[in-house]
């Protein structure tokens, strides 16, 4: 899997911040000849609380779903503790349509390892987890060496670059959850225990890994991080969309010529990552719908594309959210019942089944959209599917009853013809099903 | 005789200094076993409990809550192949028929040789190179019916 160069001007006016072009990234070497660690020195000479002061104003948003402002999530670690503190970091990557941790793991994971141990001394953490989900075990190799590479040399482990500074970094292998992406599922996964979410509050950074003072953040997030220490927060901030700003690795999917992971500064137009960046749909056929952030968004017709930008703001308008920047194209001719089938039986697999509504829930949702997929639903069916998300939806300990929900959800409001087109009890003349 | 050997022995005890409670060691030690001996039989959920500390119950919990660890022996080579919505809209269901046809079983089964098993998963994170399957950590990508074949054929 390469990050596919696009043969367009718009790749060339932008010169990547998250996964540079430089042949041999990933080398120790080759990172540190390009400046690499130099942020961590500068950190170093700094009070902790400055560092975050700095992540603060630079306005840089979480990058695994949530968009949580980074800087301010940090401020919230006591200064102050008897017990230790911790830092997970998010590489479950598990969210269909989203593939981009694993570019960072391969090309650049120095940068990522770098802003773990800024965030580290900025929040008094000696001890940091990198949870990488259990089918990425090429890509884990891969950061083991890089994280013995950086051992070896000084920059991890005990008085790091000759300071009294000393953190360590462990590598968690999961085994195949989805649920373990949340953050208190992935603290319980660390634990050895099953990946169940936790009630909240307390916040992790009161209670979080054994108990103790944690933060959570997402590899994209932390690998943003040295940037902002070495080139500051006003130079960050100007990066593309002023409430979330900065560099966005966006991984485009489905029915595209090029699909790949591209980084752009994020407020970029979704019809110009597809037809620009992604090479456009397949024999120039018309977009039906996409899914702009990953299976959980929700779905956006096509033709309500004109004007929709990849930041917070535009995305809410237009009634969905940048989530994980998955971007996934369905072209005139998808099937949609199919596709919302397939997406309720992953959520369905994947409910830890804490929580009757979803437990229950995505099992009704799946098996109704099944009756739909061969054509055996009725009218009747869609109130009902809507009413089961519906109640479903804030019911539930963790966010992945909302997950499974919106789809589903935002696929009946959406495109409730292509249902009542499949439905036996369809009102005559209504038309044929569209797929 | 135990399930462990000398170096996985070794190697756990390494692995208790990066944890402060044995019971964090239970995903990185059943990933150890799994690595040895293809799955994780009861046998060895008592062992691994016994050595940790932990009850055999909460052992056998994590086991069965994580997709990927095995309670029974799989094919010597273990096919996945990503079905969810993005290798979905680029033909995977071509892919997961083709390898049907081909292997003569049903997604979920082994072959009675057991040479191969077959399976259906959820996103691997292989979407801008779909379809896709996994073998082991091995991912092959933008697979079309003729690579597929070129792929098993180079498996023995």
């Amino acid at each position: 899997m390469i990050l596919r160069p696009v043969d367009s001007e718009k790749n060339s006016a932008w010169t990547r911040l998250i996964v540079p072009d430089t042949p041999d990234f990933h080398r120790l070497e080759v990172y540190r000849a390009h400046g690499g660690y130099e942020a961590l020195r500068k950190a170093l000479g700094m009070k902790p609380e400055e560092v975050t002061d700095e992540v603060k104003k630079s306005n840089l948003r979480g990058r695994g779903g949530a968009a949580f402002p980074t800087g301010l999530k940090w401020s919230f670690m006591p200064k102050q503790s008897a017990k230790p503190k911790y830092l997970c970091v998010n590489g479950d990557e598990s969210e269909p349509g989203t593939f981009k941790d694993r570019q960072i793991f391969e090309f650049n994971p120095h940068q990522l390892l770098e802003g773990i141990l800024i965030g580290c001394y900025a929040m008094g953490i000696t001890t940091a987890y990198i949870y990488v989900r259990g089918e990425y075990g090429k890509w884990i190799t891969m950061l083991e060496r890089a994280l013995a590479d950086a051992s070896a040399n000084g920059l991890v482990g005990k008085g790091i670059l000759g300071t009294e500074f000393s953190t360590d970094i462990v590598i968690h292998k999961g085994a195949g959850a989805y649920i373990c992406g949340e953050e208190s599922a992935l603290m319980n996964s660390i634990e050895g225990q099953r990946g169940y979410p936790r009630v909240k509050p307390p916040f992790p950074a009161q209670n979080g890994l054994w108990g103790c003072p944690t933060t959570i953040n997402n590899v994209e997030t932390m690998t943003n991080v040295p940037l902002i220490i070495q080139r500051g927060w006003e130079w960050y901030s100007r990066i593309g969309a002023p409430k979330q700003p900065g560099p966005i690795l966006v991984g485009v999917s489905g029915h595209v010529n090029n699909p790949g992971v591209f980084e752009m500064p994020t407020g970029e137009s979704l019809l110009e990552i597809i037809h620009k960046w992604a090479g456009g749909v397949p024999g120039n056929k018309r977009i039906k719908a996409v899914i702009p952030g990953g299976s959980s968004t929700m779905i956006v017709r096509g033709e309500n594309l004109e004007g929709v930008r990849m930041d917070a703001d535009s995305l809410k308008a237009a009634g969905s959210s940048v989530g994980t920047a998955g971007l996934i194209v369905m072209d005139e001719d998808t099937d949609l019942i199919r596709v919302i089938t397939r997406i309720a039986k992953f959520y369905y697999h994947e409910s830890c089944g804490q929580c009757t509504p979803c437990r229950e829930g995505t099992g009704w949702m799946w098996k109704i959209l099944t009756r739909f997929e061969k054509g055996e639903g009725t009218m009747k069916d869609i109130d009902i599917l809507l009413d089961v998300a519906n109640n479903i939806e804030g019911n539930t300990v963790c966010a992945l009853g909302d997950a499974a929900a919106w789809p589903v959800q935002s696929m009946i409001r959406r495109f409730r013809e292509e249902f009542e087109a499949r439905a036996v009890d369809r009102p005559s003349g209504s038309r044929e099903a569209a797929a | 005789m135990s399930i462990f050997t000398e170096e996985n022995l070794k190697k756990i005890e390494e692995l208790r200094s990066r944890y402060p409670t044995a019971q964090a060691l239970v995903l990185p030690v059943l990933w150890i076993v799994q690595k040895q001996h293809g799955y994780i039989s009861e046998e060895a959920m008592k062992e691994i409990a016994e050595l940790l500390q932990v009850p055999f119950g909460h052992i056998l919990g994590v086991v069965t809550f994580y997709t990927m660890f095995q309670e029974k022996p799989v094919g010597k080579h273990h096919i996945e192949v990503c079905t969810n919505v993005s290798c979905l809209l680029r033909g995977s269901d071509k892919v997961l028929a083709h390898l049907e046809k081909r292997l003569g079983v049903k997604a979920g089964e082994t072959t009675p040789d057991r040479k191969w098993t077959l399976s259906e998963t959820e996103c691997m994170g292989s979407c801008g190179t779909a379809p896709m399957f996994a073998i082991g950590d091995e991912y092959y990508e933008n697979l079309t019916i003729e690579k597929i074949d070129r792929i098993l054929d180079s498996l023995q």
